[in-house]
């Protein structure tokens, strides 16, 4: 087929390119070069690397475990603050969060390679499957945790560890969330997601019900009903629309449901792909889709971001990563129309973008870009309806500190929260945190009550 | 150019780089590559008296430490004196000093401590040509159980009888090698001198475990899970034997007497050091083991390059430099105060010196001002002490600049006298206040 033919298409490369192009994109570090990563670290006093970590990880001190040959106590050191350590060292924008802080930085401008050190040393625990924590005696209360992604599992997981029963309940057919289903293929191989989950939940006592919506198929007064607490960490169901004409036409798609469809797919040629596509946002969904798609062999794929490049969420990392890749970064373009012929995309009509008295608006110039496929990235949305009478902020669930709602014995964290900075590791501290929490409020209640006369 | 021609008791060689007696001049070939490279001499590995050669294990030999990246620090050794007949040591040698006249070529020797066995081994040796002998009174392991080596370094009386038996017997230069392995480095030095020794050399290598297998508990290196103490080297040991150079070089009854310098001697700098404390030259050999020969091209032009950056023409304007300044404890200037300065624009934020020494030593480093990471010192707390400059990662981030006399001491609150004062003369030492009375 190659990447020339018009139109949308799957297979256009061969199979050898396919495995070259999804590839890990960090491969993992061998033994000798995890030492000579390791020896760099200065092990600093009160590490600025560790302050930068939505978790709190003690990274110079899993750094020294590792350069001391015993990376399976360096694991331990990870997993007690992040469970979900293996993925977040895949997936973690280490660029804008650890490694930003290391002091290697200053001093020449590389950092320790923490991330990479990180799954070094969660691989080496999970591919021996050394599990370092068992359930707690049974406390006799239960939890139902809504959402099967990293918020979820991580308050779980610590759930579990304290006694507790946990349900968790997950819309679609497999566990994971945004790790199984939002996570370029290329970051995450060999189905480390799901061997993952499986880590997670050999400590037991926690039960999975996939298919599960919050909603459709119970709703959350039967979940305060039937439990002692409830977390809710169901992520964002909605996506932004372009809201402009032609946004129906076949060829229009939502980024998320094309990077879902290439993680589940069995083979990467069945997924279809333009030989011009067009990604529209500038966050690292419209990374991924943009790579992925270049990757799967489409002649040019642009994005365009309706600001300029220091607006971008996606980090100078991923941006390199596309423009390496082959993909086209236009930045002060918005979309205006798609282009119908035969009733399928042919090209997307775009205006140009300026910041006049510190608002964005059209300058009016506009200019036609050719697309057999235009994917949309302009972020996604909570959905509220299933949440009743919580309170929102911004759109998304309000919580305190702990991670509790409006509504008693009701924790949330994850992306549908307000405080939530869409990151995997964010994710996992407010699991994590949330677990805590509702941990404190069983053992308060729990407690016997004390004679006073 | 600087001038780095050595002359060393007699022995003339084009640079002070000797390879010290050990495996990388066992034999012609490794000899003759290393001259190829440019080592000014070499002390030819350890002869023994004639007969069926020493055997070695025929396992692992060596033992190591490492630093970052498996830098190797330190390494030891349990292989024994040559294990070559000593007819083609001796053979070897001659032809070796022929084709390269202008090379020192010393032998080593080690026979038992018999008046005999010396009187027949050195005019074999004699023969060959060689510039000088060293006696090997320091190899710690195996020849030391037979009453040879650091067996016999480790009493001057038998240094001095054998040390005169070979000026007796010979007129080649004697240079006595001694052990690192006792108390006191300047009783067998003397011992040498009495006996009528030209030289000294040193340190041999000092008795060693390098690490403990922990699968097996055995210590490496490892013979059939058994291991025997071995003989420590490399740059890990340089600073003792710095010292015991040094000790020799500013003993009264030793001074002058000419040392060679040998001990984890790795780069020009290294050398450098050596002969600024009194060694005429200096011996390698870890070094080269580690890195092979070519080193000695970073040694001659390292040396040379620093030697023309001072203005000093010839060793002699180095040699034996830093001597003076070598003092008891009970000499240092009490009224010398420095403190601790951390250069801000080149601090990186590490925190290093601030743990070290709120944790370890006199709490005067910061670690927040005003709610924003910095380390700075408290000049109020810091006593001078130089932990934090040892720690810190960043070359010349912290110094210690010495405070002017006159200018006030924050810990102390006293100005900084601008007398030379000592322990000697300190009210706080009893015997200087019983002197006083």
């Amino acid at each position: 087929m190659g990447t020339n033919a018009s139109g949308i298409h799957a297979g256009r490369l061969s199979p050898t390119d396919y495995d070259r192009n999804f590839a890990d994109l960090h491969p993992p570090l061998d033994h000798h070069e995890a030492l000579v990563a390791a020896d760099r670290c200065y092990f600093c006093y009160d590490a600025p690397c560790m302050t930068a970590c939505p978790t709190s990880i003690d990274i110079p001190m899993f750094i020294r475990q590792i350069s001391t040959g015993n990376p399976v106590g360096s694991a331990k050191t990870i997993f007690d603050q992040n469970i979900l350590g293996g993925m977040c060292a895949r997936v973690c924008p280490t660029e804008t969060l650890c490694e930003q802080a290391c002091v290697r930085n200053t001093a020449e401008e590389r950092p320790v390679e923490i991330g990479r050190l990180q799954r070094y040393a969660t691989d080496t625990a999970m591919d021996r499957n050394i599990q370092f924590y068992a359930r707690a005696a049974r406390s006799g209360a239960r939890v139902a945790v809504v959402g099967a992604g990293p918020a979820g599992l991580a308050c779980a997981h610590r759930l579990a560890m304290n006694g507790h029963a946990v349900v968790v309940f997950d819309a679609r057919v497999k566990p994971g969330g945004l790790n199984e289903y939002g996570i370029a293929t290329y970051k995450t191989t060999d189905d480390f997601a799901q061997r993952e989950v499986d880590y997670v939940l050999s400590i037991g006592g926690i039960e999975v019900r996939n298919g599960q919506m919050l909603g459709r198929d119970f709703t959350l007064g039967e979940l305060t009903d039937n439990f002692d607490a409830v977390f809710l960490g169901m992520g964002l169901a909605g996506v932004n629309a372009l809201n402009v004409e032609g946004e129906q036409l076949p060829g229009v798609e939502d980024a998320v449901d094309f990077i879902a469809a290439l993680r589940q797919a069995e083979d990467k040629a069945d997924i279809a792909i333009g030989r011009r596509v067009v990604v529209i946002g500038g966050g690292m969904t419209a990374i991924d889709a943009a790579v992925q798609a270049k990757l799967l062999g489409a002649e040019e794929v642009t994005i365009c971001y309706r600001r300029g490049k220091e607006h971008m969420n996606a980090s100078e990392f991923e941006q390199d990563l596309a423009t390496s890749k082959g993909v086209m970064i236009r930045h002060w373009l918005q979309p205006r129309r798609v282009i119908d012929r035969d009733d399928r995309v042919a090209g997307i009509e775009v205006e140009y973008t300026e910041m006049r008295d510190g608002r964005l608006v059209g300058t009016g110039e506009t200019g036609i870009l050719a697309a057999d496929q235009v994917f949309k990235a302009i972020g996604q949305t909570f959905v509220p309806d299933a949440v009743g009478n919580l309170l929102l902020e911004g759109g998304r669930i309000a919580i305190d500190a702990e991670g509790r709602t409006s509504m008693p014995r009701v924790w949330a964290g994850g992306d549908c929260v307000k405080a939530g900075e869409d990151l995997t590791v964010t994710s996992v501290a407010q699991g994590r945190d949330a677990a805590d929490s509702i941990n404190r409020m069983l053992a308060s209640s729990a407690r016997p009550s004390i004679a006073v006369a | 150019m600087a001038d780095l021609r050595n002359t060393f008791v007699g022995i003339k060689s084009p640079n002070p780089f000797w390879l010290a007696s050990a495996p990388p001049t066992d034999k012609a070939y490794n000899v003759e590559r290393a001259f190829k490279a440019g080592w000014g001499g070499v002390v030819w590995k350890t002869l023994g008296e004639e007969g069926p050669p020493v055997v070695n294990v025929n396992g692992p030999r060596y033992g190591a430490i490492w630093g970052a990246d498996r830098r190797l620090l330190g390494l030891n050794n349990i292989e024994l004196i040559t294990d070559r007949p000593l007819q083609v040591n001796l053979q070897e040698m001659k032809q070796v000093k022929m084709s390269w006249p202008d090379r020192a070529l010393i032998a080593s020797i080690m026979v038992p401590c018999q008046e005999d066995a010396w009187k027949a081994i050195l005019p074999l040796v004699e023969e060959t040509g060689a510039d000088g002998i060293e006696l090997n009174f320091g190899c710690p392991h195996g020849m030391s159980e037979r009453g040879m080596g650091s067996a016999v370094g480790q009493v001057p009386e038998y240094i001095e009888m054998v040390v005169r038996w070979c000026k007796q017997y010979t007129r080649m230069p004697v240079i006595t090698k001694l052990t690192p392995n006792i108390t006191d480095i300047r009783k067998p030095a003397r011992a040498a001198k009495a006996g009528g020794t030209d030289a000294v050399s040193l340190i041999n290598t000092i008795n060693s475990i390098t690490s403990v297998n922990l699968d097996t508990f055995s210590p490496e290196p490892s013979i059939d899970g058994k291991g025997s103490h071995g003989g420590y080297c490399g740059p890990a040991v340089k600073p003792i034997a710095l010292n015991m150079v040094a000790e020799i070089a500013r003993d009264p009854e030793t001074y002058g007497l000419p040392i060679s310098g040998i001990g984890g001697v790795t780069t020009w700098r290294d050398a450098a050091e050596f002969l600024a404390l009194g060694a005429g030259n200096v011996q390698v050999c870890t070094a080269a083991m580690t890195y092979g020969f070519k080193i000695v091209e970073e040694m001659i032009t390292g040396l040379s390059d620093w030697m023309d950056a001072k203005g000093h023409k010839t060793l002699d304007d180095i040699t034996g430099r830093a001597v003076p300044n070598v003092s008891d404890w009970q000499y240092l200037n009490l009224n010398y105060v420095a403190k601790a300065r951390i250069d801000q624009d080149a601090c990186i934020k590490c925190g290093r010196c601030h743990i070290a020494c709120e944790d370890t030593s006199h709490q005067a480093i910061t670690a927040m001002v005003n709610g924003v990471r910095h380390f700075e010192v408290m000049e109020d707390e810091c006593v001078g002490c130089n932990l934090c400059v040892n720690v810190c990662p960043v070359d010349n981030c912290i110094t210690m600049v010495p405070l002017a006399a006159g200018v006030l001491d924050q810990r102390t609150g006293q100005p900084v006298d601008p007398n030379y004062a000592n322990w000697t003369t300190h009210p706080n030492n009893p015997m200087s206040r019983q002197a006083a009375e």
